[in-house]
């Protein structure tokens, strides 16, 4: 069996988390080969074999021309999957290597299990274990679902080329808003979410945060919403923190903003749902409806 | 200019879920359904298209599902779309996601839209595929994960989110189609007169069979609750007992109370 995997650059950097694909081929018993738009001096530390095309060349990710690169990758190794991480980058591309292929492409595998691979269903409350119909397949793996693995040593180089007009025109990268807070540096923070229920209810959250001497934190829909300011928020697109303690409070718990918090010292949320996937990551969970428990809570804190 | 947004109709995430009868999906016994949350925000940026140019542009939506999904297509209405389509398909849930997208261009490409809204996931399935392999199918330009949209004579200038809080500025022309992300907008409440215009627009019902023509490529062999890691100390009962547990839970465990 073998596996082509295709490692992420972005702004001319091999990203570290690419090593996750070894993880999984290992776990799959794979030999690999691996795919890459980058430049010749950010190779990963892997023996094997590494198509790449040149980031001078082919610039910033483009859907068209990289499609094309990966398929010529796949021509000439002929894998049975190909293998990309669940991020902005594979989750455009992985459906476009599908459909040219016409075979099986299977989103945010979480682990390999019996019969196939297992993925998360509805808001990650439930699992579900999907096989390909055919005998070659395009994954991609949940972030942080696979364990990093850096086989070692100087790859086998072999360019890549592609031609062709791209229908997608990259104008350049927006860096991130600035940090309201710096929440990296808190011992202790109160996030609130969507279970809060309204922006009214914002202040009660804050409470808790001041009276533990902590910070303030907040899920994504809070602040799509408007809640609460973007500084404040925790996960893949926000801050990644870890507090001595993390207290979520109607937060269902998104991988998302799981990956932004897990690695806190004590994790404790307060649900109502008590299904919701945040349990999987808490040391406590209170079941309660969140704008009764957080007063209560608050007002023993002060006496 | 005609416009095409994509939405699905899904259980309310809060709901508890069992596996159905066949252990492959959810059982809809005391579900709610409500509309994607990721459509959402494509509606509304179809009908602030809609919107930007005068109202020109004529805007369909389409769902794919059993009857339930009028509710669903009744909302997008409501929030401004013309006219609806439903792929009636009461077993919508067995079609992978490469037969949805086939089925979506089937119909596209009769009416050869100009632009193509649909959300980046849905809630349930989550597999971020659909509105690529419908682009792919008709050969449009298309980008994902879109948190800002413009559009001017043609051109549609957007912004994708990519990780850590980082945006990548990209450009298309027409005939596209985007995958809205969350917080693209702030997409609209229905109002009252809305709401009644909505019952008398058109809404064209097509049975799934007429447009499907592919086989499935990925079938889901079972569905499941997650294996519970276990370790985790879970307070259930009176909101004054959870209190006083917590708070001889943190001063055990943590030092970050006094």
């Amino acid at each position: 069996m073998k596996a082509l995997l295709v490692g992420e650059c972005k702004d001319g950097k091999f990203l570290e988390s690419s090593y996750e694909l070894f993880g999984f081929a290992a776990q799959l018993g794979a030999e690999t080969a691996m795919v890459l738009v980058g430049p010749e001096g950010e190779l990963p530390l892997y023996g094997g074999v590494v198509y790449l095309a040149d980031t001078g060349k082919y610039g910033e990710y483009n859907p068209d021309l990289h499609k094309k690169l990966v398929l010529a990758a796949v021509a000439r190794e002929k894998p049975d999957y190909v293998v990309f991480l669940h991020t902005s980058f594979g989750w455009d591309l992985a459906p476009r290597i599908g459909a040219a292929l016409k075979v099986a492409q299977i989103s945010e595998i979480v682990a390999v299990v019996e019969g196939g691979f297992e993925l998360p269903a509805c808001n990650a409350k439930m699992r579900r274990t999907v096989r390909p119909q055919g005998a070659i397949a395009v994954l991609t793996l949940q972030g942080g679902a696979f364990p990093v693995l850096k086989p070692g040593g100087s790859p086998q180089m072999h360019p890549l080329d592609a031609e062709g007009a791209a229908g997608v025109t990259f104008l350049g990268y927006e860096p991130a808003e600035e940090k309201g807070v710096d929440l990296a540096k808190a011992e202790v923070i109160v996030s609130a979410g969507r279970g809060i229920g309204k922006m009214d209810n914002v202040p009660v959250i804050a409470a808790l945060a001041k009276a533990m001497g902590g910070e303030l934190g907040a899920s994504r829909p809070v602040v799509d919403g408007g809640w609460i300011a973007h500084g404040h928020q925790v996960g893949t697109t926000g801050q990644t923190v870890s507090p001595k303690l993390y207290i979520a409070c109607g937060i269902s718990g998104a991988i998302q903003h799981l990956a932004g918090m897990k690695k806190s010292g004590f994790i404790v949320a307060i649900n109502k749902d008590k299904d919701a996937p945040i349990g999987e990551v808490a040391d406590v969970l209170v079941v309660a409806d969140v704008m009764q428990f957080v007063p209560a809570f608050t007002a023993k804190l002060a006496q | 200019m005609k416009i095409l947004v994509c939405i699905k109709q899904v259980p309310d995430m809060e709901s508890r879920f069992k596996p159905d009868s066949a252990g492959v999906w959810f059982s809809e016994t005391d579900l709610a359904f409500r509309m994607n949350e990721y459509d959402e925000y494509a509606v509304e940026q179809a009908v602030r298209l809609k919107e930007q140019l005068g109202g020109e542009p004529e805007l369909t939506v389409l769902s794919i599902g059993p009857d339930r999904v009028v509710e669903a297509m009744k909302k997008a209405l409501a929030m401004g779309c013309d006219r609806g389509v439903q792929v009636q398909d009461p077993a919508v849930q067995l079609k992978d996601p490469w037969q949805v997208a086939s089925v979506i261009a089937e119909f596209a490409g009769r009416e050869k839209f100009d632009l193509i809204f649909t959300g980046l996931q849905s809630q349930d399935r989550g597999s971020a595929q659909v509105g690529v392999n419908v682009a792919e199918i008709l050969n449009y330009a298309c980008t994902t994960t879109v948190v800002g949209f413009e559009y001017a004579d043609g051109v549609v200038t957007v912004k994708r989110e990519l990780e850590g809080g980082i945006k990548g500025v990209v450009q298309l022309r027409t005939p596209a189609l985007v995958t809205c992300q969350l917080g693209l907008n702030v997409p609209r409440y229905p109002t009252l007169p809305n709401i009644m215009k909505a019952k008398k627009k058109e809404i064209l019902v097509i049975p799934v069979a007429e447009l499907l023509h592919q086989e499935p490529r990925a079938v889901t062999a079972s569905f499941y609750p997650p294996a519970k890691k276990g370790g985790g100390i879970v307070l259930e009962g009176d909101v004054g007992a959870q209190v006083e547990q917590l708070l001889g839970i943190l001063r055990e465990k943590t030092t970050v109370l006094r």
